[in-house]
C-alpha cells in the first residue's frame, strides 16, 4: 500500500478515539439532568462538577484527535 | 517525511476546485524581532508578544479596576473582586484554608491562561496555549513545584502517597508502579488537555470558516450559523479550559499538602 494511504487511513483511525468523548459528555450531561430533576435543590452545589467531568471526558477525546493530527503532520 | 497529497502548502485544492485555505496555518510562529543567544534561537515571536500583552492586560485591568477601593464598589471593581473571590473559592474548597498561601500562584496561572485563550478568540489572533510546549512547560512547573512542596512538607514520608491504604500487600508492588505512572503522567495530561482543546477547537473554527466563505452567500448561511454556534461554545470552552486548569492544580496541591487520596 501506498505509505502516505496508509497515513490517512491511521489518522481516521485515530479520530475514532472521539466516539469514547460522545459517549462520557452525554453520560456526564444524562446523569446531571436526571439527577438535577430529583433533587432539584442540590444540583447547582454540582454544577462545577459537572463542567469539570465534561472537560475531563473531552479532553480524553481530544487525546485521539492530537494523535491524527500528528499523524496528519508531523510524521 | 513524505506529505501527503493535498496536505502541504498554505493553500491546496479541495475536490470541486474551491481554494480552502490550510486549517493549520494560524498556529505558525512568526519572528517578530530575530535573536540570537549563545546559539539559541530566543527571537521575540508573535506567541512572545501575546504573552506579553496578556501580562500586560491582567496588570492593567486588576490595578485599574482595584484604583478606587470603594466600599460600593463599581461594575469594574466588582469584576474583579468576582474573579479574585471566584479562584480564592476555589483554593479555599480544594485545598483548604493552610493553602490560602498559594492562592497567588493559582491566581496568576488561572488568569494568565483564561487571557490567553480569551485573546485567542479574537478573530486574527494567536493563541498561545494551542502550543503543547508552552502548556508544557507550565504543567511541568507545576508538577514540580508541587512535588517540592510534598517532599519540604513530610520529607521522606511523602513517599507514603504512592502506597494505596487498605489493600492486601501482595498487591502492592503492582499498585504501586500504577500509582506512580500516574502521578508522572499528570504534567502530560494537564498540558495535552489544554492544548488539544484550544488547537482542535481553533482547526475546527478555521474548517468551518473555510466552508462558509467556499458555500458562498446561497449555501453558506447553515455553515454560518453553525459558526456562530460553535463560537460560543469556543469561548465557553476557553473560560472551561483555564477553570479545569487552575483546578486541577489545586487538587495536586491538595495532594501533596494533605496526602489523602
Amino acid at each position: 500500500m501506498d505509505p502516505s494511504a496508509a497515513k490517512l487511513i491511521g489518522a481516521g483511525l485515530a479520530s475514532i478515539a472521539l466516539v469514547g468523548a460522545g459517549v462520557g459528555i452525554g453520560t456526564i450531561f444524562g446523569n446531571y439532568l436526571q439527577g438535577a430533576l430529583r433533587n432539584p435543590s442540590a444540583a447547582p452545589g454540582q454544577f462545577a462538577n459537572l463542567l469539570l467531568g465534561f472537560a475531563l471526558a473531552e479532553a480524553t477525546g481530544l487525546f485521539g484527535l492530537v494523535v491524527a493530527l500528528i499523524i496528519l503532520f508531523v510524521f | 517525511m513524505a506529505e501527503p497529497p493535498g496536505l502541504e502548502g498554505v493553500e491546496h485544492t479541495a475536490q470541486g476546485g474551491a481554494h480552502l485555505p490550510n486549517p493549520m496555518h494560524q498556529f505558525e510562529i512568526e519572528r517578530i524581532v530575530p535573536l540570537k543567544l549563545l546559539g539559541l534561537d530566543a527571537s521575540f515571536t508573535n506567541s512572545a508578544l501575546f504573552m506579553v500583552i496578556a501580562a500586560l492586560l491582567i496588570t492593567a485591568f486588576t490595578l485599574f479596576a482595584m484604583r478606587r477601593r470603594a466600599l460600593v464598589p463599581s461594575r469594574l471593581q466588582s469584576t474583579a473582586e468576582m474573579s479574585y473571590e471566584f479562584v480564592a473559592s476555589m483554593v479555599r474548597d480544594n485545598v483548604g484554608t493552610d493553602g490560602m498561601k498559594y492562592f497567588p500562584f493559582v491566581f496568576t496561572l488561572f488568569m494568565f491562561v483564561l487571557t490567553l485563550n480569551m485573546l485567542g478568540m479574537v478573530p486574527y489572533s494567536f493563541t498561545v496555549t494551542s502550543h503543547i510546549i508552552i502548556t508544557f512547560a507550565l504543567a511541568a512547573f507545576i508538577f514540580l513545584g508541587v512535588t517540592l512542596i510534598g517532599f519540604i512538607r513530610h520529607g521522606p514520608k511523602f513517599l507514603k502517597f504512592f502506597v494505596p491504604e487498605g489493600v492486601p500487600f501482595f498487591m502492592l508492588p503492582l499498585l504501586v508502579v500504577i500509582e506512580v505512572i500516574s502521578y508522572l503522567t499528570r504534567p502530560m495530561s494537564l498540558s495535552v488537555r489544554l492544548f488539544a482543546n484550544m488547537m482542535a477547537g481553533h482547526t475546527m473554527l478555521k474548517v468551518f470558516g473555510a466552508f462558509v466563505v467556499a458555500l458562498g452567500v446561497l449555501g453558506g448561511w447553515a455553515a454560518l450559523g453553525f459558526m456562530v454556534a460553535f463560537t460560543g461554545l469556543e469561548i465557553l470552552v476557553a473560560f472551561l479550559q483555564a477553570y479545569v486548569f487552575a483546578i486541577l492544580t489545586c487538587i495536586y496541591l491538595n495532594d501533596a499538602l494533605h496526602m489523602h487520596h
